[in-house]
């Protein structure tokens, strides 16, 4: 270690009214060194970072960047130490190209007008050095979330960043995508920038980090460095115990057919049908690179999509789906990818946010039974602990995992005999990981079939009973139980009939 | 609530205010005019606040209320419909007016402001076709009919007095049926209310209790009951409010957002219909280029005025009704307190926005007291 370190953090404390939010945390980062902070949503992580890119303030302690104490008091400020931040929902504005984006509020001019060939030439270089394979004239909009992700980089890298901090950078990005960031970030390590990896996917700390640091409840938990890190360990840090891992899917075997599809073109690939069927209380993931048309699967069958041809049935009888209305009508639920954009009510209250799909049930003569509502919202909370004391809470004020769960439950309200879910743990930190896999498994057990989606190979091999693999809108390949593997998905997701992989 | 009790707050200084400086204000003639006109804003407002808070606008109101001020008087003097059928037909007229909007805006994806704009254009221009530009009016006839916007049937402190009564009892109701018993606040209010009401009656402080309430007063009364009867205690007010905070996770949720939307847009363009008819019906001269312009911002300014946040999503029947109450004590003080009335505008201005300021500060603080960790 050296004697100065980059970044220094010493006893910072952040309250918000009702809620110790840091207490006390200590952190150092030293020059060309990638530090993993993990900890459970709620842990402190996010504030932290906040504080450090000068959007919160502290109300306790110092922050010292090469020995000297520093206050930033807006991103501007903090830009210019030398901190960057990327966002877990990148910040870019997807109307213009990627050099402007990396020039954003920064452009370089001449006679007052923007100087259109030095943003080229400057971001063609800076995009060169974060490996982009794509020019300074293509508009964010065309770009996949891996490459919008390296034109965040090469923006923190046009400003000179020497601290760069990542939230969740990889919570969208298909294995390949997140491959190349990991080559990008041990280049930057190498070139002296120092960085603040935040993530969920402990797999991804084992391979990346230098340093681990834990936080728990607003306060530092442990720090594991070189051959501590592993998967046990963190986790026994980041819950204060040993997670059971429990393996318990449905002993009684799946039962008949309850989602058959047959001959499915959808509009991202009407070239290619798919045919397949999931049974009462069996598990089938849908695995896949990002844009190789799960999402689309699970909208088309859930009527979000026209359905160009093909049938679908549940329980045998063909289903209808011009809308969500008729889809949910048929005992179908989807749990979307994104849950702040097409789940949450956010500032209306867990209550109005878990009972909205069975109001209809709740009422009589048009009139709603506001006794049965809050009863109902009661009872669904309380059988997966929410941790909210009240159900009048706005849905905004909970953990994503809270949220997530709170979606979850606006379906267990109806129970679904086909349920749909679309990257159900995408930032969700650990412990609530595994509730939600124990819902989903208990829905299982109950009788339904569920169909998921995932970014996340160890959950796709964690919760299947059978995998669907999809390349570029085609079925790829199923695979069992028994022949299922991190390497048989990723060779048939990559199209290994002999494709380039991407 | 915070928001209502805010919006009344100024309603009660402006009234206070203006009678300090001018008694004229609470003569009965001066309030039966200031309750009349909020009563024909107030329908136009609680329309319009259901469009607000689907997220969309409704910008045809005043162009709404010009046609059909110049269709009522024109079906039944010149083409001798009854007033009765002459009624249906323009109602009829603005429900399907409503449709058409709502139609555009779901089914084609138009924009609501672009849609209305082109309304609020197109049925002006064709009132003042239909008529030739000229003054329409019912004449010295249809007394019975006019009396539906100049009748004052009853005194003020009395259907105060009334609603009050039932507000009480349908608390105490409420109460029993929830098993947890009336809640405080709005049982000593109600129960304040009503006595003063009744004391007002009795004791007629001021000459108030000759205080007539206009028949539109009652007709607005009716209309806010059932808008804030639905909006709070139906399936379908809660869808509204859930599509105006987020349509795309209403969708998901297998409302039939479209239905609902168009709905609103509907229940809007009626009301105004409704509103139109009982300003043709109460002017009874109704100039075709003019009647009724700016009505739709008036609505607007007090909804917003009232609570309802244009993003969607807010909005209670009460603070609009208060809100237009604002607009027209500020509008009558304007006039009793000998203020040039070339300034009528730059003041309701200032008044809306500092409210709206006010009250966007207080959300500001409050949410930041809220904001917890993560």
């Amino acid at each position: 270690m050296s004697s100065r370190a980059l970044l220094e953090v010493r006893g910072v404390s952040k309250s918000f009214p009702g809620v110790r939010a840091l207490e006390r945390v200590d952190l150092h980062l030293d020059e060309g060194e990638i530090l993993a902070v993990i900890g459970e949503n709620g842990a402190g992580k996010s504030t932290l970072m906040r504080i450090l890119a000068g959007i919160e303030s502290r109300d306790d302690g110092v922050v010292a960047i090469d020995g000297e104490v520093v206050a930033p008091e807006s991103p501007r400020e903090a830009a210019g130490l030398g901190i960057a931040l990327i966002h877990q929902e990148l910040n870019l504005a997807d109307n213009l190209d990627a050099g402007a984006n990396v020039f954003l509020g920064r452009e370089p001019r001449r006679f007052g007008l923007v100087d259109r060939g030095a943003i080229r030439a400057g971001a063609r270089s800076v995009l060169e050095r974060v490996g982009a394979d794509f020019s300074p004239d293509a508009p964010v909009a065309d770009l996949s979330v891996g490459r919008r992700q390296q034109v965040e980089i090469a923006k923190a890298l046009s400003c000179d960043a020497r601290i760069l901090i990542m939230d969740e950078p990889t919570s969208s990005l298909s294995r390949a995508e997140s491959e190349r960031l990991f080559t990008l970030v041990r280049a930057l390590r190498g070139r002296g920038v120092g960085v603040v990896y935040i993530t969920h996917r402990l797999g991804e700390v084992t391979e990346l980090a230098d340093r681990v640091v834990v936080l728990r409840d607003g306060r530092n938990a442990g720090e594991l460095r070189g051959d501590e890190i592993g998967h046990d360990a963190m986790v026994r840090l980041m819950v204060g115990r040993d997670l059971t891992v429990s393996d318990t899917r449905s002993a009684a075997g799946p039962g008949s057919v309850r989602l058959k599809v047959e001959a499915l073109a959808t509009e991202h690939s009407p070239q290619s049908p798919l045919s397949f069927e999931v049974r009462s209380g069996e598990v089938v993931g849908i695995a896949g690179l990002i844009g190789a048309g799960r999402t689309e699967v699970l909208e088309t069958l859930f009527g979000l999509r026209p359905r160009l041809s093909g049938v679908v049935s549940v329980d045998g009888v063909a289903l209808d789906t011009r809308g969500p209305r008729q889809a949910i009508d048929a005992g179908l639920a989807l749990v979307p990818e994104d849950r702040k954009r097409d789940g949450l009510f956010a500032e209306m209250s867990v209550r109005e946010n878990v009972t909205i799909t069975g109001l209809t049930a709740l009422s009589r003569a048009g009139l709603l039974d506001r006794r049965g509502e809050r009863r109902l919202a009661r009872d669904l909370v309380e059988r997966i602990r929410v941790r909210t004391t009240d159900i009048e809470q706005p849905v905004a004020t909970l953990s994503g995992g809270n949220q997530q769960k709170t979606v979850l439950l606006r379906w267990l309200a109806v129970r679904p005999r086909v349920l749909l879910l679309d990257d159900p743990t995408r930032g969700v930190d650990v412990a609530t990981r595994h509730e939600i896999y124990s819902m989903i498994e208990e829905l299982a057990r109950s009788g339904a079939a569920v169909l998921f989606a995932s970014s996340d190979l160890e959950e796709v091999l964690r919760l299947s009973d059978r995998i669907l693999v999809m390349h570029e809108g085609d079925l790829a390949g199923v695979l069992g139980r028994a022949e299922a593997s991190e390497e048989a998905v990723m060779r048939l997701a990559t199209g290994a009939r002999g494709g380039a992989v991407g | 609530m915070n928001k209502t009790l805010g919006i009344l707050g100024l309603l009660v200084l402006a009234c206070v205010a203006t009678a300090l400086i001018n008694p004229q204000f609470v003569s009965a003639y001066n309030l039966q005019n200031v309750i009349r006109w909020t009563s024909l804003f107030g329908i136009l407002s609680i329309g319009v606040a259901f469009v607000i808070i689907t997220g969309g606008i409704d910008l045809s109101i005043g162009s709404v209320v010009g046609l059909v001020g110049c269709l009522l008087p024109l079906l039944m003097v010149e083409h001798g419909f009854s007033p009765a059928a002459a009624i249906g037909a323009v109602l009829g007229l603005s429900v399907a007016i409503g449709l058409f909007h709502g139609l555009l805006i779901t089914k084609l994806g138009l924009q609501p402001f672009v849609v209305t704009l082109c309304g609020l254009l197109f049925y002006r221009g064709y009132a003042r076709f239909v008529t030739g530009d000229q003054t329409q009016g019912f004449g010295t006839g249809f007394e019975t009919l006019r009396g539906l916007a100049t009748g004052k049937p009853t005194t003020v402190a009395t259907s105060i007095a009334v609603l009050a009564a039932g507000a009480l009892l349908l608390e105490v109701l409420r109460g029993r049926r929830e098993q947890e018993g009336p809640r405080r606040g709005p049982l000593l209010a109600a129960g304040a209310v009503f006595l003063a009401a009744l004391a007002t009656g009795v004791f007629d402080p001021g000459g108030l209790a000759q205080v007539r309430a206009p028949a539109p007063f009652l007709i607005m009364i009716v209309i806010a009951l059932a808008a804030g009867l639905f909006l709070n205690a139906t399936v379908g007010g809660r869808y509204l409010y859930a599509i105006g905070r987020n349509l795309t996770a209403a969708r998901y949720s297998g409302i039939d957002t479209d239905r609902i939307v168009i709905g609103a847009y509907v229940a809007c363009s009626a009301l105004a219909g409704l509103g139109g008819v009982l300003f043709a019906l109460d002017v009874n001269s109704v100039q075709p280029a003019m009647h009724g312009n700016f009505y739709e911002l008036y609505a607007i300014a007090a909804a917003v005025l009232g609570g309802c946040s244009l993003r969607g999503g807010e909005g209670t029947v009460t603070g609009v009704v208060i809100g237009a109450a604002v607009m027209r004590v500020l509008y009558n003080s304007i006039n009793l307190l000998e203020i040039p009335t070339q300034l009528e505008f730059s003041i309701i201005g200032a008044v809306i926005l500092l409210g709206v300021a006010a009250d966007e500060l207080v959300r500001r603080t409050v949410a930041r007291r809220r904001r917890g960790g993560s």
